[in-house]
């Protein structure tokens, strides 16, 4: 562990520091950000009646929108002339939001971002390349920023140009990559092309993140290069990469806890929901000084793992992020989300991987219909055999869901590939009637 | 024993004929067709020369293909004929799933192609009773090897 002292500490000693940092941060951004001191004001709340971590449930939240229309600075908690580093989200789904770190923000994410690397299973004697774009993207400089703050040797390489990422892996003995888990397959494409074994390099440790991926391609891209996949998380409205991250037992992602607040809840009634159940992962910054967000709703479904962890971190762990709010359907009044259904399906022998949960509209119903290729090993020479598997499907949905949805037998090879691995969900709601 | 393909088909317009293509581009003369189908798909159980040839070729085409014993039996071309036999394997316990029938040209028997259980123990029974079990050889050329 790279800060044992915090990364262990009792769940009470936590929670007495994340409430005291949280009230420090409530009175800060009440007074220095026009936004949050409205937004506390509507709901008639002033910071100091925050005297619980339950309390938080009655301060407002915020979206991403309010970082839109604060578009550059608006909410920023420091004045400028504090800020030493400036990124911004990509803006692929709007207006870009403008997020500002001070000296100390820089501090504690590269301590985080070494935690994340030690979470890893890396050392001060590896080699790291960093693959993640450096820019105003926060991945290239966040990862490069840990990786020197851990004492590694640190490559710079940024994002592209894939046959020099695969000259300097092998040039250099690259132990540690991190990139994207698609770019990483990428890599190890490029390499074999190149006619080099990536497996037979020092590589040994992916840290990948800043995408959505499955334990199927993290098997994948683990047997492509030999090496050891570890899942992290972060986004730049919270801080970038080093918000959580898997550890050596690779089951679910310790949250940072005592820098960030993490609440589950359901996106509908806005209520939290039990740990154990899936929601929207809301965080709340303790210790950011340049842009703290307060309950900020980052889109992203994940649920708790409960249990303690066998790495000794007594830091909470959020499942990998398996899809977002925006995915989320209503199937006759159940809230559904595609990576539920997806689930239940990878449970199902004989059926895995070759599914795909199809959404479409009835009207103005959400419908869900999933394909199952028809494969040599399903015994489906009579009708009542592939009859009993599509009952099996549907029954297991209903059954774990509580909603229904058509299951629908297709020809091998009707499922749509892409980077080699199926596209599971496919949605056709949009289609037809206008622009989502 | 005869090897049987069943071919799965989604029910869209032009893939029984896209099947009957890769078998006849591949020049595996079929003997005996039959589609079950349902609203959504059908299977298209066939027998046909060299069955395990002809399944390579259909699946590089696409096509979820599977491979199924099945019997056949010449069965007298007269009123009560079929009757009996599938009496004989009722009376046996012997369930038959689904079964059709061809008729070659110039024989006086018809042959019943039979999906059944124990594909072992129905043979027995119909030769014990006199009646023709059809080799693969005299219905297709069995694959080499």
């Amino acid at each position: 562990m790279f800060q044992p002292e915090l990364e262990t500490m009792s769940r009470e000693a936590l929670e007495r520091l994340q409430l005291s940092r949280l009230r420090t941060q409530l009175a800060r951004v009440y007074v220095n950000v026009p936004l949050y001191r409205r937004k506390f004001d509507e709901a008639g709340l002033r910071p100091e009646q925050i005297e619980s971590l339950d309390d938080i449930r009655r301060v407002p939240f915020t979206v991403k929108d309010d970082l839109r229309s604060a578009y550059p600075f608006g909410m920023f908690a420091v004045p400028p002339r504090d800020v030493v580093r400036v990124h911004s989200s990509s803006g692929t789904t709007g207006q870009i939001t403008v997020v500002g770190y001070t000296r100390g923000d820089v501090e504690r994410w590269s301590d985080l971002m070494a935690r994340t690397l030690v979470c890893a299973g890396a050392t001060a004697d590896d080699i790291v390349q960093v693959t993640y774009g450096y820019g105003l993207f926060t991945g290239g400089l966040g990862a490069h920023y840990g990786s020197e703050r851990l004492g590694a040797m640190t490559i710079p390489v940024s994002g592209g140009n894939t046959s020099r990422q695969v000259q300097i892996m092998k040039d250099f003995g690259v132990t540690v990559l991190a990139c994207t888990p698609s770019y990483a397959l990428l890599i190890a494409e490029t390499a074999a092309q190149m006619g080099i074994d990536v497996p037979s390099l020092p590589l040994r440790i992916g840290v990948f993140g800043a995408e959505p991926w499955s334990e199927a391609m993290r098997e994948q891209v683990e047997k492509a290069m030999g090496i050891r996949a570890i899942d992290i998380y972060g986004l730049s409205e919270v801080m970038g990469p080093g918000v959580a991250s898997e550890c050596s037992e690779r089951h679910g992602l310790h949250v940072f806890e005592d820098h960030f607040l993490i609440e589950i809840i359901d996106p509908v009634t806005m209520e939290p929901v039990p740990d154990g159940e899936q929601g929207e992962v809301v965080f709340t910054t303790l210790t950011k000084e340049a842009l703290p967000v307060i309950r900020y709703r980052t889109r992203d479904i994940s649920r708790i793992v409960t249990g303690e962890c066998a790495c000794g971190r007594t830091f909470r762990r959020m499942e990998r992020v398996t899809g977002r709010t925006d995915d989320m359907l209503i199937i006759r009044g159940v809230n559904v989300y595609p990576s539920q259904i997806e689930q239940v399906l990878m449970g199902i022998e004989g059926i895995a991987p070759h599914y795909q949960v199809v959404l479409t509209k009835r009207g103005s119903m959400d419908a869900v219909e999933v394909h199952v290729e028809v494969g040599p090993e399903m015994e489906f020479d009579e009708i009542r055999e592939l009859e009993s598997l599509q009952k099996k499907v549907a029954a297991a949905i209903a059954g774990a869901l509580a909603v229904s949805v058509a299951v629908k037998l297709v020809e091998p090879k009707s499922i749509q590939r892409s980077e080699g691995k199926a596209k599971r969900v496919l949605d056709l709601r949009g289609e037809g009637a206008g622009p989502r | 024993m005869i090897e049987q393909l069943s071919v799965f088909l989604e029910n869209e317009r032009g893939r029984l004929a896209g099947m009957c293509r890769v078998l006849g581009d591949a020049g595996h003369d079929m003997r005996a067709l039959v589609v079950a189908d349902t609203t959504e798909y059908g299977v298209a159980r066939v027998i046909c020369d060299r069955p395990r040839e002809a399944r390579r070729a259909l699946e590089a085409a696409g096509f979820a293909v599977s491979l199924t014993s099945v019997v056949a039996v010449e069965v007298p071309d007269r009123p009560g004929g079929l009757a009996a036999v599938l009496e004989l394997l009722d009376h046996a316990d012997v369930n038959v799933e689904y079964l059709y029938c061809f008729l070659r040209p110039g024989a006086g028997a018809a042959v019943d192609i039979l999906r059944v259980g124990d594909v072992e123990k129905a043979a027995t029974l119909l030769q014990e009773a006199g009646l023709s079990v059809v080799p693969a050889r005299s219905v297709y050329a069995p694959d080499e090897g």
